[in-house]
């Protein structure tokens, strides 16, 4: 990296009209992260039909900021009503609210937002450093070390995502299937189009997601349209008072909330959510007064508040250098990673260098911005938290058809979308979970594309896939961890899997 | 059902190129009096895009209304190309098809072919590179086509997807050559750039495409070209040589990219169009961006770009049925 490229990318970045979308994509993000029931990839899945008609930095700037400050902003009514404003806050939902209860509430927001902007910024440092020294390294990737990594991204999906691996691999088939209609990636034949041309394309990814994500959830919003807006709330103080003691006693939690948050979101098919879980267990089960969990203590808090934020960052390490998404949001971003022409790969930090490093200040600029940002929120969330369901939804309904259309320049976007999101919808509420389905369908293709190509390379080989160093190394630990499993789901293991 | 909807939409628009036919003159002077739709059939960023780009606002320019660049990718070109030909033949919806359209029908992927169009006029042409990685032990194409001849079917190449434009490439090189398509198995990609990254990362060993798809690595110095399909040098990169100048094999071959509208456009529409394009395709702006990518630039007129288009559709179907890539009907 030369001085030159970030100079280029600051000249990309520092521009009014730039920073305005970013500020504005910040409010968005604040608001939708604060609204129950709205989750930061349907953020992104709205931001898509703006998104559109903007240059590749802005574009990317404003999911970057939106999703970074709804993480957060779901925090808000987590204490406030007790209901998390996204899944990534549903960990310490009530940690957060019985705190709220004690007369703590501005401790726990501040902590909520000091926590989140800190451990936002680790997830960015981890990303600025390991994404380019991981691209150079994986320009030494063929085939075959992408099908083992693909490989192990849909293994991630079944057993990271989900607690009852049956489900997860059921879903995980669904999207698989879905992945194949289209013409097929290696001999260039159409499958399960019935003739029609359109389907020659395949399930557009972005589409399909607005759907899974955005229709799905407006269902659910629409079966509990009764007993919103009246809410109680109480006065917000300083918020920042006290959060200084709170950081000294609990570094060793925030370091290490921060550090799961990042390694969980660069996992493919585990978010900011399963972070927060997982964080919040790992606090109580090493915390010196576990027996305090659960009564609105701020311990596990500090944990949990730093993993979801830093998750988000990391999650776009597998993003950009594989085009393999580290959540359900940078799956979307990798379709419009491909739309602005940067196609992930590790040759985009060859191609577009000042792209990618205006996005990664973007990054450190939306989590700066998220301390003014945060502090108003908190503010005006008594306003904010009144908006009438009956007005939102149908306003997202239009940018989810707006969003589809765009993506394909025809009807077949909104169908997709429609039909996926019904689809979601069902099997949701029958306990399958719909990150697997995201994964089989995002990874479905470079799964087969890469083994199918491999074998012709080596002329029908398998050994091929083990010849190779580093494909031998990773086709060693994808099967050593399909054996354990097995082992663990097997009837002899005692333990089931801990739910997390 | 799709044929029905197809048939009931050509019948329709012939009679609508009658009628209109009729009231010619009079729409020739108005054109246009509102947006234009440009369809690409390829995604936005690649060299396709650019090039539909450019020549739509430069149309933009000429025509004093705005000219929509709309992406309809997916299905190997069929989506974009099928939604060119089933357009309506009044001249606000037209498109860049490019050299596919010679070669999917015989793969049995589509049933358009070139006389699915009102060709407007042809903009560009590629000639591909011969690209191997930096690291290669074959210093010059004579060293890499003795290691051909040596040991058939060992070394692999790539470049796009199977029966692609840079299969059919290496195809007729080889077949130039004198040896059978099986002397390089084709390994299948999703486009030049992936292709030149697994070459790269040695997994493979060939790559057929274009020299400015490979400028990138290139550049990065992780590729060399050794020679170009052309016959003569692209003057971007001068110090390639052509396979005449190499190996004295007289292969060329070339992707190209032209605009075309559906069929029976009205003919004083498509001649306004015609002379639009001729325009652009001699403007210093055009010349420019396109010298400044790399990008080939070609012109022939309506007649010229249909006759070119019919060649080229009879030699992609010897080249493809002697590869073994055609679908026997």
């Amino acid at each position: 990296m030369t001085v030159d490229i970030l100079l280029q990318a600051f000249a990309l970045v520092f521009r009014w009209d730039v920073i305005l979308i970013i500020i504005a994509s910040g409010l968005f993000g604040m608001f939708v992260g604060a609204m129950p029931g709205l989750t930061a990839t349907m953020a992104t899945a709205l931001l898509i039909p703006v998104t559109f008609f903007m240059d590749p930095v802005p574009a990317l700037g404003a999911i970057v900021t939106a999703t970074a400050m709804a993480i957060f902003a779901g925090d808000i009514p987590a204490a406030m009503l007790r209901m998390p404003g996204t899944p990534a806050s549903a960990a310490y939902t009530d940690e957060s609210y019985l705190m709220g209860r004690k007369g703590q509430l501005d401790l726990n927001l501040g902590t909520n937002l000091v926590t989140s902007v800190l451990g936002g910024l680790i997830g960015v440092a981890i990303l600025v450093l390991a994404a380019p020294a991981l691209a150079e390294f994986a320009l030494a990737f063929s085939s075959f070390e992408y099908f083992w990594l693909a490989a192990l991204g849909l293994t991630c999906a079944v057993f990271l995502a989900t607690n009852d691996p049956l489900k997860g691999f059921a879903s995980l088939f669904l999207g698989l299937g879905l992945g194949t209609i289209g013409i097929d990636p290696a001999a260039g034949f159409p499958r399960f189009t019935f003739g029609t041309v359109e389907l020659m394309q395949g399930v557009s990814f972005i589409p399909a997601m607005i759907g899974m994500f955005a229709i799905s959830e407006l269902l659910r919003g629409v079966t509990s349209m009764q007993g919103s807006g009246e809410v109680v709330l109480q006065q917000v103080g300083n918020v920042f008072k006290g959060v200084g003691g709170v950081l000294r006693r609990y570094w060793v939690n925030f370091l290490r909330g921060s550090g799961i948050g990042v390694v969980i979101g660069a996992l493919p098919g585990a978010g900011a959510d399963i972070a927060a879980w997982v964080s919040y267990a790992v606090s109580k089960r090493f915390s010196k007064e576990p027996q305090k969990f659960g009564t609105g203590h701020v311990e596990g808090i500090v944990d949990a508040g730093a993993a979801n934020n830093s998750a988000i960052a990391a999650a776009w390490i597998p993003a950009l250098v594989f085009g393999i998404p580290g959540d359900s949001i940078t799956a979307i971003v990798i379709g419009v990673l491909y739309m602005k022409g940067m196609n992930p790969g590790p040759t985009v930090f060859l191609q577009n260098p000042q792209l990618i490093y205006a996005v990664f200040m973007i990054f450190v600029l939306a989590n700066l911005l998220m301390l003014p940002l945060g502090w108003a929120i908190i503010k005006s969330a008594k306003q904010v938290l009144r908006v009438p369901k009956n007005i939102l939804l149908p306003m997202i309904l239009i940018f989810c058809v707006v969003g589809s259309y765009a993506m394909t320049n025809s009807v077949y976007g909104i169908i997709i979308m429609l039909v996926l999101g019904i689809f979601a919808f069902m099997l949701e509420e029958n306990g399958f979970p719909i990150a697997p389905v995201i994964l089989g369908l995002v990874l479905g293709e470079m799964f087969e594309q890469n083994f199918i190509t491999s074998m012709i390379k080596s002329d029908g080989s398998f050994l091929a896939f083990f010849a190779r160093p580093i494909a031998g190394i990773l086709g060693v630990a994808t099967i050593a961890i399909w054996l354990i499993m097995l082992w663990r789901m097997g009837p002899w293991s005692k333990a089931r899997p801990a739910a997390v | 059902m799709t044929d029905f909807t197809r048939r009931h939409l050509m019948v329709t628009a012939a009679g609508v190129g009658l009628a209109s036919q009729l009231a010619a003159p009079a729409i020739a002077q108005t054109f246009p009096v509102r947006p234009i739709t440009l369809v690409v059939p390829w995604g936005a960023g690649g060299g396709t895009d650019a090039t539909a780009r450019i020549v739509g606002s430069l149309m933009e320019k000429e025509f004093g209304q705005p000219v929509n660049v709309v992406n309809r990718t997916g299905g190997s070109g069929v989506v974009g190309h099928s939604a060119i030909a089933t357009g309506a033949a009044d001249g606000y919806t037209i498109g860049m098809i490019t050299v596919e359209i010679t070669m999917m029908h015989w793969q049995g992927l589509t049933q358009l072919n070139p006389d699915s169009y009102t060709p407007l006029a042809l903009m560009n042409e590629d000639p591909p590179g011969v690209q191997v990685s930096a690291s290669s032990p074959y210093k010059d194409l004579k060293a890499l086509a003795d290691a051909i001849k040596a040991n058939p079917g060992r070394l692999k190449a790539s470049g796009t997807g199977q029966g692609g434009i840079w299969h059919l490439a290496l195809v007729g090189w080889l077949g130039a050559m004198g040896l059978p398509a099986s002397a390089v198995p084709w390994v299948p990609s999703n486009g030049a750039a992936p292709a030149m990254q697994d070459l790269a990362a040695g997994g493979i060993d060939i790559v057929t495409c274009s020299v400015p798809e490979a400028k990138a690595m290139l550049d990065a110095g992780r590729a060399k070209s050794l020679a170009i399909m052309a016959a003569a040098r692209n003057p971007q990169f001068a110090d390639v040589p052509t396979l005449k100048e190499a190996i004295g094999v007289d292969y060329t071959v070339g992707a190209w990219r032209g605009i075309a509208a559906p069929k029976n456009l009205p003919a004083p529409i498509a001649e306004r169009y015609t002379s639009v394009l001729k325009k652009i395709n001699e403007s210093k702006e055009f010349r420019d961006f396109m010298a400044a990518r790399g990008f080939g630039v070609k012109w022939a007129d309506a007649a010229g770009f249909a006759k070119f288009m019919a060649d080229g559709n009879a030699s992609m179907g010897v080249a493809m049925k002697a590869a073994g890539l055609a679908r026997s009907a």
